[in-house]
């Protein structure tokens, strides 16, 4: 467990920095406010409209195959540690796996899905 | 070496964030914090996972729950026509019978487990490398199942092309 040790005072570090930035800035900026600030690009064109909108449905596709790969990643991650403990028939089964997940990949290729028109 | 009492405060503040973050989620009016907070509730997880030296467990929560699902969620809220802009109630006039009801089953069920399941604490302790252990038993045990993962997993690729290619054209 030592190891995480740095890893929570890093995590406790790096928000103690944003919020005394947060702290420090709303101690020593006027308060002058007036609803042109308030707007997306202050010092630029009128947005039109808000800035929740709807995003491109084509964004989803690639989030589906994206979270495809994230599975696979994650079970490359043990193989590679134990690599060095194992033989080339670990390879072989790596391989194997990875080629089966190619061909879903070939897949989205050949439909054009991969393809942002 | 990190001592025991402090393990056991860390526990705690990673208990409270995953149960503040976990009510937030399901009653902010705004989805898309809601699937912010859902972000560190899952983290929050991975932190306890991590404390019960479960490594594996933790880089695989934070890839995939942390990494991956929420992230589709917020793409899918972002995607869905102005829904991210909505403020959406997430409880009716029944909630504080809801909340009552749902309370006497969930003590209730928590008491029955606790009055008859014998807890006890895990006495042989987990090899160093654990990962590499998994890796192993994965390439020799489990070589099977480990196969059988990728076709589920075409499976589900194909299927999701199959279903958003619909919908988007």
């Amino acid at each position: 467990m030592t190891g995480y040790l740095a890893v929570l005072i890093f995590l406790l570090v790096g928000t103690g920095i944003v919020l005394f930035t947060f702290f420090l800035s709303r101690l020593i900026r006027p308060f002058n406010t007036y609803p042109e600030k308030s707007i997306n690009y202050e010092c630029a064109e009128d947005p039109i409209g808000t800035s929740w909108f709807q995003f491109n449905n084509r964004f989803y596709i690639f989030a589906l195959i994206f979270v495809i790969f994230d599975v696979e990643v994650i079970f490359l991650f043990p193989w590679a540690v134990a690599y060095g403990q194992l033989g080339l028939y670990a390879l072989v089964e790596m391989v194997i796996f990875i080629l089966i997940l190619f061909f879903g990949l070939y897949y989205a290729w050949k439909k054009g899905v991969l393809k942002w028109v | 070496m990190v001592e025991a009492a402090d393990t056991g405060v860390v526990f705690w503040l990673l208990a409270a964030a995953v149960l503040i973050s976990g009510f937030l989620v399901v009653s902010l009016k705004n989805i898309f914090h809601c699937a912010i907070f859902l972000v560190i509730c899952l983290t929050a997880v991975a932190g306890i996972f991590l404390l019960l030296d479960a490594e594996f467990l933790a880089a695989a929560q934070v890839l995939i729950y942390v990494g991956a699902v929420s992230i589709l969620m917020i793409f899918a809220i972002m995607l869905t026509s102005r829904l991210a802009a909505h403020n959406v109630i997430q409880t009716n006039r029944h909630a504080i019978i809801a909340f009552f009801i749902s309370m006497v089953f969930g003590l209730g069920a928590i008491a029955l487990i606790a009055g008859t399941h014998i807890w006890r604490l895990a006495i042989e302790t987990l090899p160093a490398d654990n990962i590499a252990t998994i890796g192993k038993l994965l390439m020799t045990e489990f070589m099977l199942p480990f196969e059988v993962v990728s076709v589920l997993l075409l499976a589900a690729m194909i299927g999701a092309i199959v279903l958003a290619r619909k919908e988007g054209s």
